[in-house]
């Protein structure tokens, strides 16, 4: 029995009238790379913002590394890594000006952090890359920065939020392989994308629509349930189902799952 | 629930390598108050100078003709004899013949001579406040070197000594030096850290921070620590370059000023912080800065317009305005040598604003967390 890294149990989010997050149960084990899907506005950002104690659950359960997001959430920042959506670091500052910062946030010692910024630049094969300007640097080598910055304090469990966005696909495979690096190493991966190859490289995805899981399984036994060759298929299968419920709602129990 | 001083400190580093890099802000704060300094110092010149002055003179004695040229020897004044009737006296004013007319009564001699005083008429055109006033006590001046060759030591019709006291000279850089302190430091202060906060929300490093262990306090101090050092040399700058430029007096004690413009950049900041958890963008946040900051402090902290000539709903607002106590508190050191007990006023208004202007912020910006 795996432990379970992240749980929630009928989380719900909503702004204003607005549902954003909808009666949301998961669970994530350790070690496991959770995938999360879903079209524009699916609600991914949000759930990952309550995980990381951005943004207070309106309702229903919530707990990370088994500490409770609504009276712990202190706690919770000392374990979890966070990549935002936005792209992160201070671009007017240095690669090593980054680096401290964000090691001096986390209450790291000089030589703790002078440790992993040479981890981060032998990983990056960047050379001596300290004193440039993060401006300068090409996107695929900046957010593999930003990943290295996010991992800075060892998290156990790290939240990614679309990192791979505008990056081309050779550095994109570079910040996969940090990723698969980083599970051997004993830490969870939650990580959104809209890219679907990444998805096939996740242990179980999670997809979503309009704040609703649609969803939840291993990326072999999704295809299999929907006899598809790819995720790519499988998810556009999905959606498009979604939107015909939408247009047509007609009550269909064969479509429930998770 | 203490805070760490390494974080804080980590956070107020990485904030001084972004100032340090914006060689376009870093030139336009040390600049800006040096090209203001000049502006009002020269350009802006209120030391008014040969101010046309109509007479009428109605008694035609020696005296009255001592009288008139009394004005004509002081650099202040260029009098010329009015001829017409005392009714149209105002058509000069419309026209802009003459800022001041001096009315001397048929019996200007005869009560010289028997009675303790004489009424001597000025009118002056007021369609400029402040000139009016500086006027009005240029005449005051005159007539007291008139007073005093005569040899009579009267009281005069009006009294305005104390504001003359203090500025012998009336120059009005004297008024304008701290004047700039006062509004470059609120400036500065407010826009800079609303700007730098804002523009963390804007391009999403705030989130990076706010899912670290950092506490929203610990964040706030950081970030305002080097620009409270930034507002500092920033004034200090001014000051010197009054001193040395303008040869604005300092009659108190450097002391007491260093201290309580620490106490001014502080409620600047709070105003800053505030302005930042209202703001999305830099471009708003820069917007609000200037608005609360550059009018109100120019037309109401006593900066340029006199409080008491304001009307009376106007002077109620100006207690808002944290510059109005600051004038009056670098006022009162530089020029007067005020000491810390007859400032005890604007010091304790100064400090309430920051109190509660720190709270509501430091409330808001955790509330906008929680969001
Ligand atoms: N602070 C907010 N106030 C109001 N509505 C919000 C807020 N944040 C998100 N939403 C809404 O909630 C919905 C879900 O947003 P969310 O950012 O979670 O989507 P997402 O799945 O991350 O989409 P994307 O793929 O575009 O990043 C959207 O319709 C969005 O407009
Ligand atoms: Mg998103």
């Amino acid at each position: 029995m795996p432990e379970i890294s992240v749980k929630t149990e009928n989380l719900v989010r909503n702004f204003g009238s607005f549902v954003a997050v909808n009666q949301v149960n998961i669970e994530v084990y350790q070690k496991e790379i959770f995938g999360f899907l879903g079209a524009n506005g699916a609600g991914k950002t949000t759930m990952i913002r309550m995980l990381c104690g951005l943004l207070k659950p309106s309702s229903g359960k919530a707990t990370v590394g088994g500490l409770d997001v609504y009276r712990q959430s202190e706690q919770i920042k000392r374990s979890i890594g966070y990549m935002s959506q936005k792209f992160s670091l201070y671009e007017d500052l240095t690669v090593e000006e980054n680096i401290n910062f964000y090691g001096g946030i986390y209450d790291l010692n000089q030589k703790r952090i002078q440790k992993k910024r040479d981890e981060i630049f032998f990983s990056l094969g960047m050379g001596d890359y300290a004193r440039t300007l993060t401006y300068d640097l090409p996107l695929g080598f900046k957010q593999r920065l930003a990943l290295g910055c996010a991992l800075l304090h060892d998290p156990r469990i790290l939240f990614l939020d679309e990192p791979t966005s505008g990056v081309d696909p050779k550095a994109r495979r570079d910040f996969w392989e940090i990723i698969h690096q980083t599970v051997a190493l004993g830490t969870t991966i939650f990580v959104t994308t809209h890219f679907m190859e990444e998805a096939e490289y996740c242990h179980r995805v999670f997809i979503m629509d309009a704040g609703k899981i649609i969803a939840l399984d291993t990326p072999t036994k999704l295809k299999n349930r929907y006899k598809k060759k790819s995720m790519q298929e499988v998810f556009v299968t999905l959606v498009e189902k979604q939107q015909e419920k939408k247009t047509n709602p007609m009550p269909d129990s064969n479509d429930k799952m998770s | 629930m203490s805070l760490s001083k390494d974080r804080i400190s980590a956070i107020a580093r990485k904030e001084f390598f972004h100032i340090i890099y914006d060689f376009r802000t870093l030139f336009i704060i040390f600049l800006m108050p040096v090209v203001q300094l000049i502006i009002f110092g020269y350009a802006l010149n209120l030391e008014i100078q040969r101010v046309d002055m109509a007479v009428v003179d109605l008694a035609r004695s020696t005296q009255s003709r001592k009288l008139v040229g009394q004005f004509s020897g002081s650099k202040f004044f260029r009098p010329f004899f009015y001829q017409g009737r005392l009714d149209d006296l105002e058509d000069l004013f419309k026209s802009r013949e003459a800022k001041v007319a001096m009315v001397i009564p048929f019996d200007f001699e005869r009560k010289l001579q028997n009675e303790t005083s004489v009424q001597v008429q000025f009118l002056v055109d007021a369609s400029d406040a402040n000139a009016a006033i500086l006027i009005r006590n240029y005449c005051n001046q005159v007539i007291m070197d008139y007073n005093e060759n005569r040899g009579v030591k009267l009281p005069l019709p009006f009294d305005l000594r104390s504001t003359i006291l203090f500025n012998p000279e009336l120059k009005s850089s004297h008024f304008f030096v701290p004047g700039v302190i006062a509004m470059i430091l609120i400036m500065i202060s407010a826009l800079l850290t609303s700007i730098t906060i804002s523009r963390e929300k804007e391009t999403g490093t705030m989130e990076q921070i706010l899912v670290s262990p950092v506490r929203p306090l610990e964040i706030i101090s950081g970030k305002v620590i080097p620009y409270i050092v930034l507002a500092f040399l920033d004034a200090a700058v001014i000051l010197l370059v009054g001193l040395v430029v303008f040869k604005v007096p300092f009659k108190g004690s450097l002391f007491l000023l260093t201290g309580l413009t620490v106490l001014y950049i502080l409620t600047a900041l709070s105003l800053g912080l505030l302005i930042s958890t209202q703001a999305r963008t830099q471009q708003v946040a820069m917007m609000m800065a200037l608005l609360i900051t550059l009018l109100p402090t120019v037309m109401l902290s006593g900066l340029v317009f006199p409080i008491a000539s304001m009307p009376k709903l106007l002077q109620y607002l100006t207690y808002l305005i944290p510059a109005r106590y600051f004038l009056l508190i670098v006022r009162g050191i530089m020029l007067k040598g005020s000491v810390f007990s007859q400032l005890l006023g604007p010091c304790f208004f100064l400090a309430l604003l920051t109190l509660i202007l720190l709270g509501v912020s430091v409330k808001r910006f955790n509330m906008n967390l929680e969001r």
